[in-house]
């Protein structure tokens, strides 16, 4: 990996230049990016780790790769920054400066080598939320302050600043109307099917044929119905495109997670638990409420964790329906082959992906930790 | 006091308890056993009402447990089961104060119950009350169990081969320590096992059940020397019989009190085979006897063993 790093620098245009978005790119190599005592600077990281794979594996030795990875991909970042301001100057405003393959790759290569040498560190959930969001923050700042404005991703944005706070929110929107009532419907669905095998044997055969159907097709599927049902009651706001389909689509796929994972999470609770509580005089919502509910919560979690992540991924999909979001992005500048403007609603949805299942993989490790692991079953 | 008056429970076709009655006492030492399906972990679960009784009356100091909440019934007592079943994400502590917590006992009672119990069950409480059960090895895992059933002081306590799953060594430890317990408190036991050693040396009376009937209720002595059936004779087995006999009286029944002798003394609570192991130990076949406060008792003689008036055949 290292060496493909290091082919990546020398060989792979760095960034790409172009007079305006719709001409293709002319290459810029790393070593025209790297101007000055600066460059270097931002480059040391990527030295330091090259060297990290002949050191001994001591928790110094993978600190010492975690925060090399981190500042390299940081150090990348502000190059390219320096440099598409360098080359904005003099030329119109319509000219492009994007990252081109040598970016990412480097840039990739830190983050692997980051990611790999944290797990190898044996970090905890909220040891990795806080490198990860180190790294984040080195990125966020340089947003801020302007350092990267020239780049074309963010040229796309200043063209839609307005756009695009809207797109976040009505993707946050979208992901959360959908998982409302799906865990209205769901944990009671879940319930059910753990307390009477008849309802999971009915339910779960469907459930699995819904998360088969390809998002686009789910999504056709519903339109006709809807229009139809739109058509019948005029003023109701009922269409077959729009959120709406898109939110019962989404939810129809959220439901096979946290139904699978409620009902999987309550068959984990051991009998003999149950049978104790029963004998000690408590009732059965006692029984549900402090034995139950706590020892199936970890697998709970992570099914919410799937649910939530592919719920993110998918609202992108449900843009096509007219439902907005940062999907309505990305399909705008894959339609007009604007690689920069599909980044700029791509880059959004995976950070948001990546938040979410952060976020949620610190509640389920505080959820798990007590437990141990459980007879019978192994840790989620 | 437990008693049961003619009390039938059917699964489907099949009748797991039949017509049966019998009384335990207050402060009794019962012991349930039989083969597997004899009917006697549906006894005990009867009790607690986890099975509600088909036929028949179960009263508890003269009160029908039909006429209260199952709740509530179940609080009063204690109930440890061969699994343990410990609450795997509460604390040792919070685990034992299960049920004075559904009874609503102030924290700093409740606080010192646990402090008691842990002791009286030898584990340190600086070391073991805020450790979670996946903490603990088999043997401890039961001790807290027996120690969250003992919590609210119930005076009735329902164990279901409480001690099956334990190692030789740490089950007769815990033999020992329920014996202590129960002499100590007093609480009225009811013990299902299927194993006749630990039947005998628990029990101040033993019910030998089998196809959902109750076949012998006896004392452990009059179980081993007059079974009232060929299951009761096999249950006791032929093997070691006349340890077994040795081990259901004690030094202080047999010794001769006038007499006096030296050496290294025995307690009179001893069982007998222990004093006979002792013997062979020693190769002696006097041995003297001390009482409770360390007195003399006078001397066991290794004839007395074999006293044929206080023997028996099986």
């Amino acid at each position: 990996m290292a060496l493909a790093a290091v082919v990546a620098a020398i060989a792979l245009p760095f960034l790409g230049f172009a007079p305006n978005r719709l001409l293709s790119g002319r290459p810029v190599p790393l070593w025209n990016a790297v101007q000055g005592l600066g460059g270097a600077v931002a480059l040391l990281p990527g030295l330091v780790l090259l060297a990290t794979p002949f050191l001994r594996p001591t928790r110094f030795g993978l600190g010492l790769t975690v925060a090399a990875g981190g500042l390299l991909t940081a150090g990348l970042v502000w190059l390219a920054g320096a440099q598409a301001a360098a080359l904005a100057q003099g030329v119109s405003a319509a000219a492009r400066t994007s990252f081109a393959s040598g970016f990412w790759v480097m840039a990739a290569a830190g983050l692997l080598a980051a990611v790999d040498a944290a797990r190898r560190l044996g970090l905890g959930a909220v040891g990795r939320l806080t490198v990860g969001a180190a790294i984040a923050g080195l990125v966020a700042l340089q947003l801020v302050s302007g350092h990267l404005d020239a780049l074309s991703i963010l040229k796309e944005y200043a063209n839609r600043r307005d756009v695009f706070a809207d797109a976040v929110l009505r993707h946050a929107v979208l992901v959360a109307s959908a998982l409302i009532p799906t865990l209205l419907v769901g944990i009671p669905l879940g319930v059910a099917a753990h307390r009477v095998q008849a309802v999971g044997r009915a339910v779960f055969p469907i459930l699995n044929v819904v998360q088969t159907v390809p998002s686009i097709a789910l999504f056709g599927l519903l339109m006709a119905p809807l229009a139809a049902l739109g058509a019948m009651l005029p003023g109701s706001g009922i269409s077959g495109v729009g959120p709406l389909p898109a939110v019962i689509a989404l939810t129809l796929y959220s439901l096979l997670p946290i139904v699978r994972n409620t009902a999987v999470g309550l068959d984990g609770v051991p009998a003999p638990v149950r049978e104790a509580a029963r004998g000690m005089g408590l009732t059965p919502r006692q029984i549900f409420l402090r034995v139950d509910l706590p020892l199936a919560l970890p697998v709970f979690l992570s099914g919410l964790r799937i649910t939530v992540v592919q719920a993110v991924g998918l609202a992108a999909v449900a843009a096509l329906i007219g439902a907005g979001g940062l999907g309505a992005i990305m399909f705008q500048g894959l339609f007009a082959n604007a690689l920069d403007l599909v980044l700029l609603g791509a880059v959004p949805v995976i950070l948001l992906a990546v938040a979410a299942d952060a976020l949620l993989s610190i509640g389920i490790a505080a959820a798990t930790h007590r437990i141990g692991v459980l007879p019978g079953r192994s840790a989620p | 006091m437990i008693e049961f008056e003619r009390v039938t429970k059917r699964f489907g076709s099949w009748t797991a308890v039949d017509a049966v009655s019998f009384t335990v006492a207050e402060g009794e030492f019962r012991v349930l056993i039989g083969p597997s399906g004899s009917g006697k972990s549906t006894v005990l679960r009867m009790i607690n009402r986890l099975i509600p009784a088909d036929e028949g009356a179960i009263r508890i100091d003269g009160e029908d447990i039909a006429s209260l909440k199952p709740e509530e019934l179940r609080r009063r007592m204690g109930y440890v089961i061969q699994s343990v079943g410990l609450f795997p994400h509460w604390t040792v502590e919070r685990n034992i104060a299960t049920v004075p917590g559904l009874l609503g006992w102030p924290r700093a009672r409740i606080r010192d119950r646990v402090t008691e119990l842990l002791e009286l069950l030898n584990l340190d409480p600086r070391r073991y009350r805020s450790a979670y059960p996946h903490q603990l090895s088999g043997g401890q895992q039961q001790r807290v169990g027996v120690a969250r059933a003992l919590a609210a002081e119930p005076r009735i306590l329902l164990m279901d081969e409480p001690f099956s799953a334990l190692d030789p060594i740490t089950r007769a430890s815990l033999q020992t320590e329920l014996s202590a317990i129960h002499r100590r408190t007093g609480t009225t036991v009811v013990f299902v096992t299927h194993d006749m050693d630990e039947a005998l040396r628990l029990g101040d009376s033993i019910a030998v059940m089998d196809h959902g009937r109750l076949i012998q209720c006896a004392s452990p002595l009059d179980i081993l020397t007059r079974p009232a059936s060929p299951l009761v004779r096999d249950l006791v087995g032929r093997e070691e019989w006349g340890l077994k006999r040795l081990a259901v009286e004690t030094v202080g029944d047999r010794a001769r009190r006038q007499e006096s002798t030296t050496g290294e003394p025995l307690a009179a609570e001893t069982p007998l085979h222990r004093a006979l192991s002792e013997m062979v130990a020693r190769g002696t076949e006097r041995l003297p006897v001390v009482d409770g406060d360390g007195r003399p008792a006078g001397v066991l003689h290794l004839s007395d063993l074999v006293r044929p008036d206080a023997g028996g055949t099986a």
